[in-house]
């Protein structure tokens, strides 16, 4: 880590998105996390793909929990709100924030202790509930910053720095997004960013619950021989499913693909998924296929990438409980107020 | 049949105590009793006393008849409905000597079931619906109605109010109506040839019921949720609060919902527990949406974590905590004020809250609504203690009213107007030097005013640090924030004479409704007290005035501990041997008579002079 402040000044010649910006207005503080944390990586990716959909930085607010991963959003959107809340609390405070202003984009950032161990049950609602959000989990299966105690996604069997092995089981959060409705569901890996990049741009035009489980390997306490998290191991048994582009509205399409080997689709909110198939028999939106196939490679030792489900006709907790288009935090005395006439009825109703 | 000479003569004073069976149907036809005598212009005071079960288990209502107002139970009952064969001896040996106890006669009961002294009253209720009814569901409801006929004449009812509260319930449902109607002249018919009606115990039309409203407080606080704002709620079931987050979804379908679009103004949300329904409100309100949750002790409980977060980042949050009888489970289905101490330095470290207390279900919907004002003005939690008694009953209570002119007080949020005006914001910076800092809500302004809300220690710009002088810098001002609130909250109600009394008396929320029957009893008996109602923490000065001003307080609260005289004592540096406790905590609520007698005792032994010598 690095006590270096970031000089402010852009070089002219930083190129720009459609907005005006440069990447340098999407990045935050210096981070403090270890060098080559797989979580700077994703900081990386999370700068790059706001900056490529051309979405204002302040119209995001990033939210997180508590351990390394949720300490990221700090170095990442800077002109952002975020939230730092409470261990595995932040779908709820992001829920809420989410009821609030429906307008603004929800990034949830969670890792394995804080989402799939003291915040489970939180991490399963908010999915289940359908809020508007991309979740990401930065999942190492260990605990950094307590110093290496195993996590739930841990892999039974796996070994930690001490030499210690895993006897529980491991919870697979992609899996569980899927059994628990999340309407988009992908995994990634830290060291693939060419992967993950468009990965996350899908998921924020996604309308709903996106999940991305990223597995971020922890140099400090979880990259040694016996991990089924670290860089090594992830490198050799990566099964991607397939590659994706997201295409906003505006995007020219240029490249050209044979017949059969891509598949595209159209999101509500506009832009389009190109997914590029690499395992020709993969159907992201075939649930129970997905589910299958998921199990199948987790008992062979593989990790599974890319976008594993996805459901193109998605809705979100607004639509579910029908509220008003304008954000809530936008209404006004008058809406809200009904006034002391109203009260004469209510009065006369309770006499 | 004639009462025996003894019996009490009490015309519009008097308690009627129904004992059924959960699930029974009976909540409906005792509604419609107690409501009745309310249209006759007669005040009551009405009490559901039920299990923490659904059905089949014993349930009550008392309806103390109250020409004189009093809000409180009296204690003791004049006439017993015994509805329920599996509490007759405990209902009976409660009826006061000359009392009455009414009850189905269709199965004869032995002698040794009645006591000399309480007249029997026996209609064959079971008997009359058999003959008239095959259904057996309608068999049961309608014994019921049976059983309010037979009182309406016992207790000179008059049968038109009955009928006409009726025609409102089955507006449109003549059939309804008309077998309602029916069951009640078959009861009342029978009572009118086989009793000698009205009995010396009855209902005398009167005016002292005036324009007040018979609601319950859960209810009111939800309509002042309404009034004040409230677009976000989240919470998670739990007795006694749920009528409150329910009867908010009820009020906004009713005020909220947009004519146009049939879109809705607000969003509720049955969280999966209390964790998330306190961190929901926690982030709508960190996004400039007014927020709430409804809960109760346990609940309370689990939100401590968040309650940290809430005050340590600044973040407006409206609790409600309608306190039920504790610790743990305890007593889901009774009353107590046992979470003051819980509420007020709810989560680790050095907290403090806002509390308000409210009295009845007219100031339930008036601080529901002015809490939301000081959530967002002093940026933190803000409790509105209810608690069963004031929540889950019908109270007779004074109508709600609005000022039109009133505005939303969104306290300090920086616009972007402000921030392009070259404001410095920085989020904990005290610019004002009221403690108050300013925020800004996300998505603001495209380059200022974003800003990390942490649970760590920051500082003025909201940055981390861990620097001692900073830290202390932070907390010397949230504690001056907190001292800003005492003289904008609720101020604490005060009555003495030109010249004060020896002794003083405190209480607060719901024990209100004893408090105020019970002094004139007092100063009857001579001893006068001067009287304050605290009805928010932290403690205005004047509190503590008022108690240097006396040379003892007595403190009435219902909770083991004295958890109110602790927070005077902790926080106005009070004497504690000057405040003398007064509990009261089995779970019911405290009667007139139990504050009295224990008043009356204390004041002997603490040499609290009468102005009068109590008469022999």
């Amino acid at each position: 880590m690095t006590y270096l402040a970031k000089p402010k000044i852009h070089h002219p010649s930083l190129p720009k998105n459609a907005l005006g910006f440069t990447r340098r207005d999407y990045e935050g503080a210096i981070s403090t996390l270890c060098a080559g944390c797989g979580h700077d990586s994703i900081s990386a990716a999370i700068i790059q793909a706001f900056f490529e959909l051309d979405v204002a930085p302040h119209q995001v607010a990033k939210l997180s929990g508590i351990g390394c991963s949720s300490k990221t959003p700090t170095y990442f959107l800077g002109n952002s709100h975020g939230f730092n809340s409470v261990h595995g609390r932040m779908p709820s405070v992001l829920t809420g924030a989410a009821l609030a202003n429906r307008d603004l984009i929800y990034l949830g950032v969670s890792g394995d202790g804080d989402s799939a161990s003291i915040g489970l049950g939180q991490f399963a609602h908010s999915l289940r509930r359908g809020v508007n959000m991309v979740y990401i989990v930065e999942n190492n299966g260990v605990y950094g910053l307590t110093k290496g105690q195993f996590s739930a996604t841990a892999d039974r069997g796996s070994k930690s720095k001490r030499g210690a092995i895993n006897r529980d089981e491991s919870i697979d959060l992609a899996m569980l997004a899927l059994t628990l409705g999340a309407t988009y569901v992908a995994r990634g890996f830290s060291g693939d960013k060419a992967q993950l990049v468009p990965l996350i741009k899908a998921a924020v035009q996604h309308r709903g619950a996106a999940l991305i489980d990223i597995v971020s390997p922890c140099v400090a306490f979880n990259n040694h021989v016996g991990s089924t998290k670290s860089y090594d191991y992830v490198r050799e048994h990566n099964d991607a499913v397939n590659r994706l582009d997201f295409i906003t509205s505006r995007d020219e399409i240029t490249t050209e693909y044979a017949p059969g080997e891509t598949r595209d689709v159209l999101l509500h909110d506009g832009g389009t998924i190109r997914l590029r198939k690499l395992d020709a028999a993969y159907d992201p939106t075939d649930k129970v296929g997905v589910m299958a196939f998921l199990e199948a490679h987790r008992a062979a030792g593989e990790v599974v990438t890319g976008l594993l489900y996805l459901h193109p006709d998605s809705t979100d907790l607004h639509d579910e409980l029908e509220t008003v288009s304008a954000p809530l935090n936008t209404l006004a005395d008058a809406d809200l107020v009904p006034g002391n006439g109203a009260l004469a009825g209510v009065n006369a109703s309770l006499r | 049949m004639t009462p025996p000479a003894s019996a009490v003569s009490r015309v519009n004073d008097f308690v009627v105590k129904f004992s059924n069976v959960n699930g029974s149907g009976s909540a409906s036809a005792n509604g419609l009793f107690a409501k009745a005598i309310l249209r006759m212009g007669v005040p009551v005071a009405a009490r559901n006393i039920f299990p923490s079960n659904i059905q089949g288990l014993p349930t009550w209502f008392e309806v103390r008849v109250v020409e004189a107002g009093w809000r409180g139970r009296r204690g003791g009952v004049d006439m017993a409905v015994a509805m329920n064969p599996q509490t007759w001896d405990k209902d009976l040996a409660e009826v006061d000597a000359g009392g009455y106890v009414f009850y189905d006669s269709t199965k004869p009961l032995p002698p040794s079931k009645f006591r000399a002294d309480v007249t029997p009253i026996g209609v064959p209720l079971t008997a009359i619906c058999n003959a008239e009814y095959s259904d057996p569901r309608q068999r049961q409801l309608f014994k019921n109605i049976i059983y309010l006929g037979a009182l309406s004449a016992l207790l000179d009812i008059d049968p038109v109010e009955v009928e006409r509260l009726f025609g409102e319930q089955y507006k449109g449902k003549e059939a309804l109506l008309e077998s309602n109607r029916k069951a009640l002249h078959l009861g009342r018919d029978f009572a009118l040839a086989n009793f000698d009606c009205p009995l010396p115990v009855r209902v005398k039309r009167s005016n002292r019921v005036g324009d007040r409203i018979f609601i319950d407080g859960n209810a009111a606080a939800a309509l002042g949720c309404v009034y004040g704002g409230a677009t976000v709620a989240a919470w998670y079931p739990i007795t006694p609060s749920s009528s409150l987050a329910e009867a908010f979804g009820t009020y906004c379908r009713k005020f909220r919902t947009d004519t146009a679009s049939g879109k809705k103004r607000y969003a509720i949300v049955q969280a999966e527990d209390e964790l998330a329904s306190i961190g929901m409100v926690i982030g709508a309100a960190w996004n400039g949406a007014r927020a709430f949750t409804a809960t109760s002790g346990p609940g309370v409980s689990l939100m401590q974590e968040f309650l940290g977060l809430a005050y340590f980042a600044e973040i407006p949050a409206v609790l409600f905590d309608v306190q039920r009888g504790s610790p743990s489970t305890g007593m889901p289905t009774r009353t107590q004020q046992a979470d003051l101490l819980c509420c007020a330095y709810a989560s680790h470290g050095d907290t403090k809250h806002v509390l308000l207390f409210p009295e009845d279900p007219t100031e339930s919907f008036e601080f529901a609504a002015v809490a939301f004002d000081l959530a967002d003005r002093f940026q933190t939690p803000i409790f509105v203690m209810l608690d069963l008694d004031i929540g889950m009953q019908d109270w007779l209570t004074e109508p709600f009213a609005w000022d039109d002119s009133r505005r939303m007080d969104r306290g300090k949020v920086m616009t972007r107007a402000m921030l392009d005006s070259g404001r410095d914001f920085g989020r904990y910076l005290d610019v004002d030097g009221d403690g108050v800092p300013y925020r800004t809500y996300p998505g603001t302004h495209p380059s200022k005013g974003g800003y990390f809300t942490r649970g760590t220690t920051k500082d003025r710009y909201a940055r981390y640090t861990e620097e001692g002088p900073a830290y202390v810098d932070n907390m010397q001002r949230l504690q001056r924030k907190f001292e800003m609130a005492k003289e904008v909250v609720p101020a604490p109600v005060i009555q003495q004479g030109a010249k004060p009394a020896k002794s003083g008396v405190i209480w607060f929320g719901s024990t209100g409704a004893a408090m105020s029957e019970s002094l004139v009893a007092l100063e009857a008996d001579g001893i006068r007290l001067d009287q304050l109602r605290i009805r928010a923490f932290p403690f205005a000065d004047s509190v503590a005035d008022f108690i240097h001003a006396h040379e003892h307080v007595f403190i009435v609260e219902q909770n083991r501990d004295a958890q109110m005289k602790s927070l005077l004592v902790n926080e106005c540096g009070i004497d504690p041997s000057k405040l003398i406790s007064i509990l009261h905590y089995d779970g019911t609520p405290v009667t007139a008579r139990f504050i009295t007698r224990e008043i009356t005792e204390k004041a002997r032994l603490f040499n609290v002079v009468p102005m009068r010598k109590v008469a022999p």
